[in-house]
């Protein structure tokens, strides 16, 4: 480990919303003796053990399974989502990557779409919305065939896994000035998209997850590519480039085709 | 209490298709007059949860995250075992079934085994119809990978994501029935208590944790997949949220409890680094493909590991296992972990960690292969110790990863109390005393593809169930228990925090309940648990109040109820007086050290019945017999 016993003393400015009523604020605590060995949330923890000792209302951040995988857990730290570390999610972020005296800014996600809940968490049921709308392969249980009996290249394997990575945070959206969803949307179509087993639903159903989007209150994509460099998972901006794609292919099919399609290019 | 296992008669082989024939089946037309309650949104939950909606059935789905997609299920890293032989290389349903019950030290019920086996080729098929992007070859058919615990190559991957991908896929089959209203979302939900109504299972009571209101759910049948209960050792691989309350308030309703005292602690996991620190980082078994383990041969060995040379190195395993090597199964791996460790031998901070060395891979493949296969895998790890494992060897040693005990199950996935299923780690059922790597992934997604669907139907149909309102007063009940704990858990105004409760109770339980255990040490677990429950339940400082999201209150309620099971843990460790699989038992070991069983008086489940407030629990037992892999010693040299 890096520590070398060395501790650090940190300010944080942390945003403090009782629930979705509450107007909301800034509350500045200071973290004192954080070891550098500490996860992010870890340093939370034990700011939030000295609040409950003191008998104040500790700070309810969302965190699951502290490993960079679930998606839980949520926060911009001094403006960027997941904070300052590129492809890591705050779980793992390790306070070695600030420095003694810091000052940090925590706030949760900023979006229209993703209300705040309490303090740093918000309602990102939204994205779960644009999957039910689309983000499948429709095959019941028992109905499938001999998994050889499709073969895959492994470049499209590769990239559809490269798409499937999505945690499905919404760090993306918190990002973008516009709070567009589009790389998270697009990650899913473009996975799908990609393989063979994708195609008989490909026109209707990036046609489907994008209405769901828009209707979620989601922004538009101008090409920031804010998204892209804050994507704890690495999800690259060619996801979008397909969808569009897809999507205006899509359209031009018309009413015929969005019932299925025949999966041909 | 009658264990009844309903296992069918006949030949092994023909047990599932017989019992799929005779089981009951519900009208088409019927099926949306029943309505199914599923706790958990994991591989068993999600899947059970969309293969029920699919048949008709009313499903509402329970989960404590803000979305069903994050279930803990979404960190198995590695893969998930099927009897393909794609690879050519002699694998057969028998061989799977043949390794998991061996693999499980023989404490797995054959019949469930065998039917485990024998779906593990259909899950990989409707996986990949899903969309799951497994690995593959350059040909375009599916690659394999090997695990610990068996000698052919049977692992399908999805990089070191595999549990993600499985996971996101039973999640969009969900999804997919949310879009059409066949099931309903609970999320952020907690299930506080089991309704049960004449004897049978009818509801639950559920906590909305965003605004604290107590819900009352009722329905036809009850379906538990809410996960294992290794957060008992506060210090585990499991999510943050895990815990084992669903299964503890069914238990203390009267469902059964097979096996609690067999864990898994599994061998590759990130040391344990501060006081702070929150919970422990899993490192694929599949790593093990590639990297050699080893400490040095001398005792207080400080040089750094490049300075070490070869023959003063000691590849534990590939000495003490030749067949297995680096592939031997987890138990065994980790035991021999602890005690390169125990006799000072080990590396890192405190002595508590042994290499993982991938230098050879390196070298031998270069890094671009190792990085391919293993990547994300590789960047978590240097996330977490700041350490570059391409340039240095990893530091690993065991950690809490798996509760191979739960809810007892008949051959059903029915609980001792009608109409409550359990699936996935939350049941007992078919991993015995070890798990063997990528066999979790397996187990949940047949228990929730290909089981339950047909055995929630069975019992549908073979009984008539009177309406449930919630006026009941067993519902009524169930509430009032609930808001009288919560009431309770807020009232102390105490000194101490919910996380210093639940970490003494860890190191009390990995102290005497790990990876080790002996007499004199559970004597001594089974004293401190309940006087520390005392104080729990007297000097608890809780902050905050239940009308609002709380996350103390959540975790106050899971504690609470950690502190009785890891009690039934420590005792069904002491009753068991052999060692076997993960089970350990010091006093019982064969003269090299290794697990030694005691099949005259312990080839049986224990399954513990709840007999009411500071009573001592009734232990039965289900007697296991096994036709098809006789009884033998384990063998992995």
């Amino acid at each position: 480990m890096s520590g070398n016993g060395k501790t650090l003393n940190l300010t944080l400015h942390v945003w403090r919303q009782k629930n979705a009523a509450d107007k909301g604020r800034f509350v500045t605590y200071q973290a004192k003796g954080v070891s550098p060995d500490m996860s992010f949330l870890e340093m939370l923890d034990v700011v939030n053990e000295d609040l409950t000792l003191k008998g104040e209302d500790p700070i309810a951040f969302d965190h699951d399974c502290r490993e960079g995988i679930c998606g839980t857990c949520s926060v911009v730290v001094n403006g960027r989502p997941h904070g300052p570390r590129t492809r890591t999610t705050a779980c793992q972020l390790h306070m070695r990557t600030f420095r003694d005296g810091d000052t940090l800014v925590i706030e949760p996600w900023r979006a229209k779409a993703f209300p705040v809940v309490k303090d740093l968490i918000v309602d990102r049921s939204a994205l779960d919305r644009i999957i039910a709308a689309g983000g499948f392969v429709s095959v019941p249980t028992g109905s499938a065939p001999d998994g050889n009996a499709i073969p895959v290249p492994k470049e499209n394997a590769d990239k559809a896994m490269d798409a499937a990575a999505c945690i499905g945070c919404g760090a993306c959206v918190a990002a973008c000035p516009n709070a567009s969803a589009m790389l998270f949307t697009a990650a899913k179509v473009a996975q799908l998209a990609l393989l063979p087993q994708g195609q008989p639903e490909r026109w209707l159903r990036v046609r489907m997850m994008v209405a769901a989007m828009d209707e979620a209150g989601f922004g538009s994509c101008t090409n920031h590519g804010e998204c892209e460099a804050v994507c704890p998972k690495g999800i690259e901006l060619d996801v979008i480039a397909r969808m569009n794609r897809d999507y205006l292919r899509a359209s031009l099919r018309g009413a015929e085709e969005s019932k299925g399609g025949d999966g041909a290019a | 209490m009658e264990l009844k296992a309903n296992i069918p008669s006949g030949p092994i082989a023909e047990k599932w298709s017989k019992h799929r024939f005779d089981m009951k089946l519900v009208n088409p037309a019927n099926k949306r007059k029943y309505s199914v309650i599923m706790v958990g949104s994991g591989l068993a939950g999600g899947a059970g949860a969309a293969s029920l909606a699919e048949l008709g059935y009313n499903v509402k789905v329970f989960c404590y995250q803000d979305s069903p997609r994050r279930a803990h299920s979404i960190a198995a890293q590695g893969g998930i075992n099927a009897a393909k032989n794609y690879q050519n290389d002699g694998d057969s349903v028998w061989r799977l079934f043949y390794d998991t019950v061996k693999g499980g030290d023989f404490r797995a019920r054959e019949a469930n085994v065998f039917r485990l086996a024998e779906l593990s080729v259909n899950i990989i098929d409707q996986c990949v119809a899903q969309g799951v992007p497994f690995g593959r070859e350059y040909g375009g058919t599916l690659a394999n990978r090997s695990f610990g615990g068996a000698l052919v190559s049977r692992t399908f991957y999805a990089r070191g994501q595999t549990g993600q991908q499985l996971l996101l896929g039973a999640y969009q089959a969900l999804m997919r029935q949310v879009g059409t209203g066949q099931v309903k979302m609970f999320p952020r939900r907690e299930m506080l208590e089991l309704i049960v109504v004449d004897g049978r299972a009818r509801g639950i009571v559920a906590r909305d944790m965003v605004s604290g209101n107590l819900e009352t759910h009722l329905a036809d049948a009850v379906v538990l997949a809410t996960g294992g209960y290794g957060n008992v050792f506060y210090l585990a691989t499991y999510a943050k949220g895990c815990n084992g309350t669903a299964i503890w308030r069914a238990y203390k309703k009267g469902a059964a409890f097979g096996n609690p005292c067999y864990t898994q602690i599994h061998p590759t996991c990130i040391p344990v680094h501060g006081d702070y620190q929150s919970k422990l980082t899993l490192m694929s078994e599949s790593l093990r493909n590639d990297g050699r383990i080893w400490v040095p041969k001398k005792a207080g060995d400080t040089r750094p590991p490049h300075q070490i040379p070869e023959d003063e190195r000691d590849y534990y395993l590939e000495r003490k296992y030749p067949t297995y090597g680096n592939l031997a199964p987890r138990d065994i791996s980790s035991r021999a972990a602890k005690q390169v460790c125990d006799e000072g031998r080990g590396v890192g901070p405190g002595g508590l960690g042994v290499y993982l060395d991938f230098a050879e891979s390196i070298q031998r493949l270069g890094a671009a292969k190792i990085a391919e296969k293993y990547g994300n895998l590789f960047e978590m790890y240097e996330r977490i110790t700041d350490e570059d494992p391409y340039k240095v060897p990893m530091r690993i040693y065991p950690a809490t990863h798996y509760t191979m005990g739960g809810l007892w199950v008949d051959y059903n996935l029915m609980s001792t109390i009608p109409g409550l299923l359990v699936g996935g780690e939350a049941n007992f059922s078919d991993h015995g005393a070890n798990r063997l790597g990528a066999s979790a992934l397996m187990q949940g997604l047949a228990d929730g593809y290909f089981i339950l669907p047909y055995t929630v139907g069975n019992y549908l149909a073979g009984t008539k169930l009177e309406k449930v309102s919630e006026d009941h007063p067993e519902a009524k009940a169930a509430l009032a228990a609930v808001a009288e704990r919560v009431r309770r858990l807020l009232s102390m105004k105490g000194k101490r925090t919910v996380t210093s409760f639940h970490r003494e109770l860890g190191k009390i339980m990995w102290e005497h309940c790990g990876m080790a255990r002996n007499r004199a040490g559970l004597e001594q677990a089974l004293r401190k648990i309940p006087a520390l429950r005392e104080e729990f339940w007297k000097n608890l400082d809780l902050p905050g109040s239940a009308d609002e999201l709380n996350q103390s209150l959540e975790m106050a309620g899971r504690v609470a109820d950690f502190l009785e099971l890891g009690e039934l843990m420590c005792l069904d460790a002491l009753e068991r007086e052999e060692s076997c699989g993960g089970h350990f038992r010091e006093e019982y070991q064969t003269p090299d050290g290794e697990a030694l069983r005691d099949d005259e008086r312990f080839c049986h489940v224990a399954a513990w019945e709840y007999a009411g407030e500071g009573r001592k629990p009734t232990r039965h037992v289900e007697p296991l017999s096994f036709q098809d892999v006789p009884l033998q010693t384990r063998s992995y040299k």
